[in-house]
């Protein structure tokens, strides 16, 4: 079942830029998409480092409220567009071609414009910090009429999201025709690795989400240069039907964001547990009803915007149901883990961690289901407690989980694992030590978003400012454990761990340029 | 023998784990202490001075004990199965892949819990709606940053903005105790009066809150948005801005002064002559 491709004349490695810039090979553009993934993660993390410094104490010392308002908003911006989706979207060019035994992706070409869209609109949001008024300054839901009063930076920033989602657009086309058109024969859909379906569910998400926000800032767009109305009530616009369609696409959007993570969770888990996967089966019905609900509870993030009693209860409910779901796939996580035979190497560490926090993210995501609950929490630190377990603990730690996993198969030589764990505990204690005490502040009733604040709020900011510095710095940690993996290290073997599944182990490590170019068997 | 090395290990890894961590903790308390008058390191919501409040304080503390359980119910699993079924202890991996039972278990039972939450809810979010019969209507209006306050029925109306000096926010005089939530013309109401609150906006979006008093809602431009209020006992309550309005909105606070009858009819008094 090997397959050599050694003699095949495709296999020269281009040199030079030009590899880069024109590469149509899925791991190329794999690498690329991680790369842009990590560079975006140490800006914005630095980002939000300016707000930490600000909030370390109570009056204004760094930097200035609007300035701060930019930070806020370019750091959540660059983080869930720059980082953690195209983070995913990198996972999937590397993996899933590998994981059902096809040669590349279904559309090569698409490949490569879709992620050379990526480094211009990141640019010209960075670039928008810099133009008179400055960056978007409004958060990053954009809600109108303030991103009407923006100045050019604020266009600057719907171009920038215009291109960023014609990119998941391409992507995501390109995701969907290879695991449907390039199976290897035998790879039926249910036999298919779980991170490969939840990239399947995920791009389908994107396919409907991305155009709802495209539209969207399109008609802030013409809201604040053509002379149209949607948004301002003085020409019978509305500003809260803004936030309808933003969230009709923000909601799905945040399991965009954790879909994918949930597939590597349970890559990993199993290998580590040297067990199979716990209701597989059920995992992919709970992915899908995931991916369902979240289209029907997007008003979650809008109760207190005065909706009808009826529509209160309809999103209540709504939202409550998403936890059953979410719960099922924690207890399929355990149950894999139970009566295992686990080890704790570097990316188990990060999984078990992921499978921890994230279950925090769900249970507070609960509470704030509960709409008269959610009037006391909406719009305060509790709010950014919550989505950093979700995003920062779901998310970002289960990219670290992939890249610990798979970087040997990557590169072909094992990481340095003390390194790596010293990379795991910093993370999760400076991210504990940063984002737990946000849940004490904003039940106290800190409001999110302020660059200064009330005296009795000054213990936990200082707590949780010490925590990001040690989270930050951590992170450097992670840039060596890759560069000297790829510079070399003990030699890899095919499989790198003990009797792992999947088709990608059974290529050598690294793999060669060009794989599967003959479809392997599945039994 | 290499288990037992390992444990070692492990044990002393953890040991001096907890050194450096309570070193952290303790010189991070040291540090902090003498930069802050107050110190009250506040854990959970204010003290709630109305029936909503209350209403929504009993049913955080609901939800916040179930999910703790159902937390600690998933850490214990987890912690279980980390120490006893590790490799290195020659745990032997088994080989099932669903059971049946566990999965409708695990399906009814939170099923089963949701709904014990969402009858509670429901009732509270058919409370906080009922604006009916309330005894007098003031108009809130946000904008550009601060709040007008409009007694309709009583012909007074005044703009609310915050005190604190400027010398204190950048640091050249020390903050004074309730730096931020302080403003020139209080808000007040009366003991015990079912007060409708009318919310509005000029500009962008703002949105009103006092946490003892209840929730918070927005005031948008172009709407009226509407809560109510009855407040329990007397005293002041300070709240802030909750929607993000530009610049200032870090410095938006709200102050009201509940107080009762006769003072608020010597209050609303005052008022008139002032105008
Ligand atoms: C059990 C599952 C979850 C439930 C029930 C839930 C519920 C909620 C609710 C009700 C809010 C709105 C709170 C408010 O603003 O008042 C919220 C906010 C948020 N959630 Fe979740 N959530 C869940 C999982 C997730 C996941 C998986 C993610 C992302 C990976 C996520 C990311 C966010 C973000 C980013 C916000 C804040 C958005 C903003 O206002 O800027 N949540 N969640
Ligand atoms: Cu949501
Ligand atoms: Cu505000």
């Amino acid at each position: 079942m090997t397959t050599t491709v050694a003699d095949h004349h495709h296999d020269e490695v281009p040199k030079g830029i030009t590899r880069w810039l024109f590469t149509t090979n899925h791991k190329d553009i794999g690498t690329l998409y991680l790369w842009f993934s990590f560079i975006m993660f140490l800006v914005g993390g630095a980002m939000s480092l300016v707000i930490r410094a600000e909030l370390f104490q109570p009056g204004l010392q760094v930097v200035d409220p609007h300035f701060f308002n930019q930070m806020t908003t370019v750091h959540a911006l660059i983080m869930v567009f720059g980082a953690v989706m195209p983070g995913f979207v990198g996972f999937a060019n590397w993996m899933i071609p590998m994981m059902i035994g096809a040669p590349d992706m279904a559309l090569p070409r698409l490949n490569n414009w879709s992620f050379w869209l990526l480094p211009p609109a990141a640019l010209l949001l960075v670039i928008s910090l810099f133009v008179p008024g400055g960056g978007p300054a409004s958060g990053w839901t954009l809600y109108p009429p303030l991103t009407i009063q923006g100045g050019m930076g604020m266009d600057f920033t719907i171009f920038t999201v215009h291109i960023l989602g014609m990119s998941s657009i391409l992507g995501s086309i390109n995701i969907i025709a290879t695991i449907l058109n390039m199976r290897a024969p035998g790879m039926t859909l249910m036999k298919m690795p779980l991170f490969v379906w939840t990239w399947l569910i995920t791009a389908f998400l994107l396919l409907a989400a991305i155009p709802v926000l495209a539209g969207a800032v399109t008609m802030l767009l013409t809201d604040r240069h053509f002379g149209t109305a949607f948004f301002d009530p003085a020409g019978g616009g509305d500003p809260a039907l803004f936030q309808h369609i933003f969230w009709f696409f923000g909601h799905p959007e945040v399991y965009i964001l954790i879909l994918p993570a949930f597939g590597v969770i349970s890559q990993v888990i199993p290998t580590f547990s040297r067990k199979p996967l716990f209701g597989y089966t059920s995992m992919v019905f709970a992915s899908a009803a995931i991916a369902f609900l979240s289209f029907i509870v997007w008003a979650h993030h809008m109760y207190t915007v005065g909706m009808p009693l009826s529509g209160e209860l309809f999103f209540m409910y709504a939202t409550m149901l998403i936890a059953i779901p979410t719960g099922v796939k924690i207890f399929n996580w355990l149950a894999t883990m139970w009566r295992g035979s686990l080890t704790f190497e570097t990316p188990m560490l990060f999984a078990v961690s992921v499978v921890c926090l994230f279950t925090m993210g769900g249970l507070t995501g609960l509470m704030m289901s509960i709409t008269p609950a959610d009037f006391q929490y909406h719009d305060t630190y509790y709010i950014v407690a919550h989505f950093h377990y979700t995003i920062f603990a779901g998310s970002v730690l289960s990219m670290f989980a992939g890249i610990y996993y798979w970087l040997p198969k990557w590169t072909g030589h094992m990481y340095d694992e003390t390194l790596g764990k010293w990379h795991f505990w910093l993370t999760v204690i400076g991210f504990n030590v940063t984002f737990f005490p946000q849940h004490f502040l904003g039940l106290a009733g800190m409001p999110r978003r302020i660059p200064d604040y009330a005296l009795q709020f000054t213990e936990f900011n200082q707590i949780s400012t010490i925590g990001s510095l040690v989270m930050g710095f951590a992170q450097l940690i992670l840039l060596v454990v890759v560069v000297k993996a790829i510079r070399g290290g003990k030699k890899a073997s095919a499989e790198v761990w003990e009797n792992p599944e999947g088709l990608e182990w059974s290529l050598p490590s690294p793999p060669p340029y060009h794989t599967f170019a003959t479809a392997p068997e599945v039994r | 023998m290499h288990t037992l090395r390992e444990t070692k290990m492990i044990v002393n890894r953890l040991k001096h784990l907890l050194g450096a961590g309570s070193a952290l903790v303790g010189t991070l308390v040291l540090w902090a202490m003498p930069t802050s008058v107050q110190a009250d390191w506040a854990l959970n919501l204010q003290r709630p001075v109305t029936e909503i409040a209350r209403v929504q304080y009993d049913l955080h503390m609901l939800i916040t004990y179930i999910v703790t359980v159902i937390g600690i119910m998933v850490f214990a699993i987890m912690f279980y199965s980390i120490v006893k079924f590790r490799k290195s202890k020659g745990a032997q991996a088994a080989k099932f892949t669903h059971s049946t039972k566990a999965e409708v278990i695990w399906t009814v039972i939170p099923t089963l819990i949701l709904i014990a939450m969402a009858v509670p809810s429901t009732k509270a979010l058919l409370l906080m709606e009922d604006t009916t019969e309330s005894d007098m209507v003031v108009k809130v209006t946000g904008y550009q940053w601060g709040w007008h306050y409009d007694y309709m029925e009583e012909d007074v109306s005044f703009y609310s903005k915050l005190t604190t000096p400027q010398s204190q926010i950048t640091g050249t005089e020390t903050k004074g105790e309730n730096y931020l939530l302080e403003v020139d013309n209080h808000m007040v109401l009366p003991v015990g009066k079912k007060v409708r609150l009318l919310l509005t906006a000029q500009d962008v979006i703002h949105a009103w809150w006092v946490p003892q008093l209840g929730g918070k809602k927005d005031a948008i431009p172009g709407f009226i948005n509407e809560m109510w209020v009855r407040a329990d006992e007397t005293g002041t309550f300070r709240g802030q801005c909750a929607e993000l309005c530009g610049r200032d909105h870090g410095y938006m606070p709200i102050v009201v002064d509940v107080v009762d009858e006769a003072q608020y009819q010597a209050w609303l008094d005052g008022q008139r002559n002032k105008g």
